[in-house]
C-alpha cells in the first residue's frame, strides 16, 4: 500500500499500543486533535487514557515520562516542535541520559520523546531547528531519524522496544513523503547505515530530511557521467562507522549533507570520523553541505539556508577532481 | 489549609518508646553528617556534599510517615532520608567516598543517593529535578490501581523553578497520590525565602492548583509525623496531592564548604537554639521518658554505628576504569571513543588496515 511516513508512525504508535499495554502516548494535543502532524491521528479513540494531553508543561511532561519508565511503563511523548523541545532539555540531559549510569544499571529508562524536526515548511525559527546535535553530544540517548515510510514503522518500533531513550527526530517535511510499504515491516536495527544508492566515485552521507536531497543530486549526477553513492545513516546513536568507512574507502570521496548548521554539529562528527578512519583512501578532503551558522532564516530565504541540490553539487565538484599529485611529497624517480 | 497537629504525646510507654526511638533515629542522622563533615575536610569525600544538620527531625518525621512499599524522591540533601528509610550506613558512607561499596557503586555520590530495595528513587542534584519525575511515579501508580504513595521532598528554593509549578499543575489535575514536601530551611544556599519569593509562606503556593497544604513546625519530630502522616493517608485514600511545609534550621552552610557568612551571629544563634536534636533530648529528660546516662548510651552506640561505617566505606575499593563504559546504555553504541592508552583506536570495526600504524588490532 501506499504510505506517508506521517501515517506510518501512527500506524507504529498503534500497533506498539496493542501489543504492550504498558506503551502510553501523552504530550500537548496529542489526543483529541491528534497531534500538530496528526501522528497520534484515532489512538485517543481506541487506547482511552493511554493515549492523553498534557498541559504546556515540557520539562513536566519528559520529567513524567521518567518517573513512569521507572515505574513500569514504556512512555512516548510527543514535543510539539524541535525548539518547543529546549524547556525539557534539563530533563533530557540531566536525568534521562543519566539515570541508567548513575544507578549503575539498577534502572532503565525505556521512553521515547519524538521531536518533530528540521526546515523545509516555511516554519520560521522555533518551528524549523535541527536540533539533533544537542541530543547526539550526549551520552545516554539514542538519536534516530528516519528517511523513509518503512525505516520510520521500523525504527519507531524498535524505538519503543529498546531499553534506552531514544530522542526519534522525525523530519517534518518527509511527513507527507510516501512510498510503498505492507506493514507491519522491519528493517535494519539501529546502528546500521544504508546505501540508498550505489555508486562509484563519492560519497554522501546524509540523514533525515537531508536523504532525499542526497539522492536527487546523485541522480543528476549521473547524467553528467558523476556515479555518487548516497548512506543513509539512519540512526545517529549508535553510528554506523563501518558502512560510512566501507563507503569511503571504495569511493575515496566523501561530502556530508545535512539541514544542520555546520560548525560543532553532527556533519562535523561525521567528517572527523572518515578522516580518522580513511585518511588513506581518500583523494580529497572530506567536504561538508550544511545550513549556514545564522538561526533559522524566513520563510522567503530558507531555500538558501538549506542545502539543496545545487550546492551538493558544487561541493561534489570541488572534490579535487583533476589534481596531481604535489611533486614536493612524491620520490625523485616520481616526480617525472 | 489544615491545621498542623501539635498535640503533645501522652506519656504511655508506648509513646515513650516511640520518641525514643525517634531520637535514636535523629541522632543517627546528626551523628552521621558531622562524620561526613569530617570525612570530607579529610578529603575522603570529593564533589560537593550537603548536610541534613539542623533538619534531624524533619527527616525522622517524615519517613515516619511513609510506609515501605511507598516511593521517596529526594533533592541533594538526601543523607538522612537514606539512613532512615532503611539503607546501610556503611554502604551510604561508601557511596559519599565514591566507592565501589556504595549503593551505586560510588557514582551516585552524595546527591543521588538511590536504592530501589528501599524505593528511594533518588537523590537529585538539580534544583526540582525530581519534580516530574515523582509525579510521574505517581501517575504509573494511579495507573495500575496501586495504593502506593509517592513523597516527593524538595527545598524551599525549588518553589520558583518551572518544574514546581508544572509538577504540581499536573498532579493535581490528574488527582495523584502524591505528598510534595517542601522542606524549609530558609536558605536557598545564601538566599533568604523572604529575598526569593513574592509568596515567603510557600504552603499557600498550593492553593494556586486547588492543593490543600499546611505548615508544620519542622523541629517538632511528633509534629512532622502528625502532619505528614495525614497527607500520605489523604493521598492514599482519596488519590489527591498534598503540600506539607516544614519549616526548620540549617545548623551549618549549603553545602561543606560554604562557611555560611551572609549569616549573623544572631541568626546562627536563633538556629541553634531551636536545635531539634537537643530539643528533644531536653524533651525525653524533662518529660522523664529517659535518663541523661542512657540518652548518652544511645549516643555511643550511634557512634560505633557511624564508626564502622566510615571503616566499611575506607576499606571498599575505588571503581576501576573499566568501570567507565559499563552502564552508559543498555544495549551496545559502539561509537563511543573508549581508548585507554595502549589500545586499538578503532579495534571492533572490519576493514581497518593492519599495515596502518593507527590501527595495530587485526595486525
Amino acid at each position: 500500500m501506499t504510505l506517508s511516513i506521517g501515517k506510518a508512525l501512527n500506524a507504529a504508535l498503534r500497533d506498539a499500543m496493542r501489543e504492550d499495554d504498558t506503551v502510553l502516548m501523552f504530550g500537548e494535543d496529542v489526543g483529541a486533535l491528534g497531534g500538530v502532524f496528526r501522528v497520534t491521528d484515532g489512538l485517543a479513540a481506541e487506547f482511552g487514557d493511554r493515549c492523553f494531553d498534557t498541559p504546556l508543561a515540557e520539562a513536566g511532561i519528559v520529567g513524567m515520562a521518567v518517573g513512569m519508565a521507572m515505574n513500569g511503563f514504556r512512555p512516548v511523548v510527543e514535543m510539539q516542535f524541535d525548539a518547543f523541545a529546549y524547556p525539557a532539555f534539563e530533563q533530557i540531559a540531566s536525568h534521562v541520559a543519566k539515570m541508567r549510569n548513575r544507578t549503575r544499571g539498577a534502572v532503565n529508562l525505556p521512553m521515547v520523546i519524538r521531536v518533530p524536526y528540521a526546515g523545509g515548511i516555511g516554519g520560521v525559527e522555533h518551528h524549523s531547528d535541527s536540533s539533533e546535535a544537542y541530543y547526539a553530544h550526549t551520552p545516554g540517548l539514542k538519536v534516530v531519524t528516519p528517511a523513509t515510510v518503512a525505516d520510520a514503522y521500523s525504527l519507531l518500533r524498535e524505538a519503543i522496544a529498546d531499553p534506552d531513550p531514544v530522542v526519534f527526530m522525525e523530519a517534518k517535511k518527509l511527513y507527507w513523503a510516501k512510498d510503498e510499504v505492507s506493514l507491519p515491516v522491519t528493517t535494519a536495527p539501529f546502528g546500521t547505515a544504508e546505501v540508498r544508492r550505489e555508486g562509484t566515485d563519492a560519497t554522501l552521507v546524509a540523514y533525515g530530511p537531508a536523504v532525499p536531497v542526497a539522492l536527487e543530486a546523485a541522480a543528476a549526477a549521473a547524467e553528467d557521467g558523476r556515479s555518487l553513492e548516497v548512506v543513509d545513516l539512519r540512526t545517529l546513536v549508535p553510528f554506523d562507522d563501518s558502512a560510512v568507512a566501507e563507503s569511503v574507502r571504495k569511493t575515496g570521496r566523501c561530502v556530508v549533507v545535512a539541514e544542520a548548521t555546520g560548525f560543532a554539529g553532527v556533519s562535523a562528527e561525521i567528517a572527523a570520523r572518515v578522516q580518522e578512519r580513511c585518511f588513506h583512501s581518500l583523494w580529497a578532503p572530506v567536504l561538508r553541505v550544511t545550513g549556514w551558522d545564522v538561526p533559522y532564516p524566513p520563510p522567503v530565504l530558507e531555500k538558501y539556508h538549506l542545502p539543496g541540490v545545487d550546492r551538493v553539487l558544487d561541493t561534489v565538484d570541488r572534490l579535487q577532481w583533476d589534481d596531481v599529485p604535489d611533486p614536493r611529497f612524491l620520490v625523485p624517480e616520481q616526480a617525472t | 489549609m489544615a491545621t498542623t497537629n501539635r498535640r503533645r504525646p501522652a506519656r504511655s510507654a508506648k509513646s515513650s518508646e516511640e520518641l525514643l526511638g525517634f531520637y535514636r533515629q535523629m541522632l543517627l542522622v546528626r551523628r552521621f553528617e558531622e562524620r561526613t563533615a569530617q570525612a570530607y575536610t579529610e578529603a575522603k569525600i570529593g564533589g560537593y556534599c550537603h548536610l541534613n544538620l539542623g533538619e534531624e527531625a524533619t527527616v525522622v518525621g517524615l519517613m515516619a510517615a511513609i510506609e515501605e512499599r511507598d516511593y521517596l524522591f529526594t533533592n541533594y540533601r538526601d543523607h538522612g532520608y537514606a539512613l532512615i528509610r532503611g539503607m546501610d550506613p556503611g554502604r551510604v558512607m561508601a557511596e559519599l567516598y565514591g566507592r565501589q561499596d556504595g549503593v551505586s557503586k560510588g557514582w551516585g555520590g552524595s546527591m543521588h543517593l538511590f536504592d530501589t530495595d528501599v524505593r528511594q528513587l533518588g537523590g537529585y542534584g538539580i534544583v526540582g529535578g525530581q519534580l516530574p519525575l515523582a509525579a510521574g511515579a505517581a501517575l504509573a501508580v494511579s495507573y495500575r490501581d496501586g495504593d502506593e504513595v509517592v513523597m516527593c521532598q524538595m527545598g524551599d528554593g525549588t518553589t520558583n523553578i518551572g518544574a514546581f509549578h508544572e509538577t504540581l499543575n499536573m498532579a493535581s489535575l490528574w488527582d495523584l497520590p502524591i505528598v510534595f514536601v517542601v522542606v524549609n530551611n530558609q536558605l536557598g544556599m545564601g538566599t533568604t525565602v523572604e529575598v526569593s519569593s513574592a509568596e515567603p509562606e510557600l504552603y499557600k503556593r498550593a492553593s494556586a492548583y486547588r492543593m490543600e497544604s499546611a505548615r508544620v513546625d519542622g523541629n517538632d519530630v511528633i509534629a512532622v509525623r502528625d502532619a505528614a502522616k495525614l497527607a500520605v493517608e489523604r493521598a492514599r485514600k482519596e488519590q489527591k496531592p498534598y503540600l506539607l511545609e516544614t519549616v526548620s534550621g540549617r545548623l551549618k552552610g549549603h553545602s561543606v564548604v560554604d562557611p555560611a557568612a551572609y549569616r549573623s551571629k544572631d541568626e546562627i544563634e536563633a538556629v541553634r537554639a531551636q536545635d531539634p536534636v537537643a530539643g528533644l533530648h531536653d524533651r525525653l529528660v524533662g518529660d522523664g521518658v529517659a535518663k541523661v546516662d542512657e540518652l548518652a548510651e544511645i549516643d555511643a552506640e550511634i557512634g560505633r554505628i557511624v564508626k564502622a561505617a566510615v571503616e566499611f566505606a575506607d576499606k571498599s575499593p575505588a571503581p576501576e576504569v573499566s568501570s567507565l563504559f559499563d552502564y552508559t546504555y543498555a544495549s551496545p553504541v559502539p561509537n563511543d571513543s573508549r581508548r585507554l592508552p595502549g589500545e586499538a583506536l578503532f579495534p571492533t570495526e572490519p576493514g581497518n588496515q593492519p599495515a596502518d600504524p593507527l590501527f595495530p588490532v587485526g595486525a
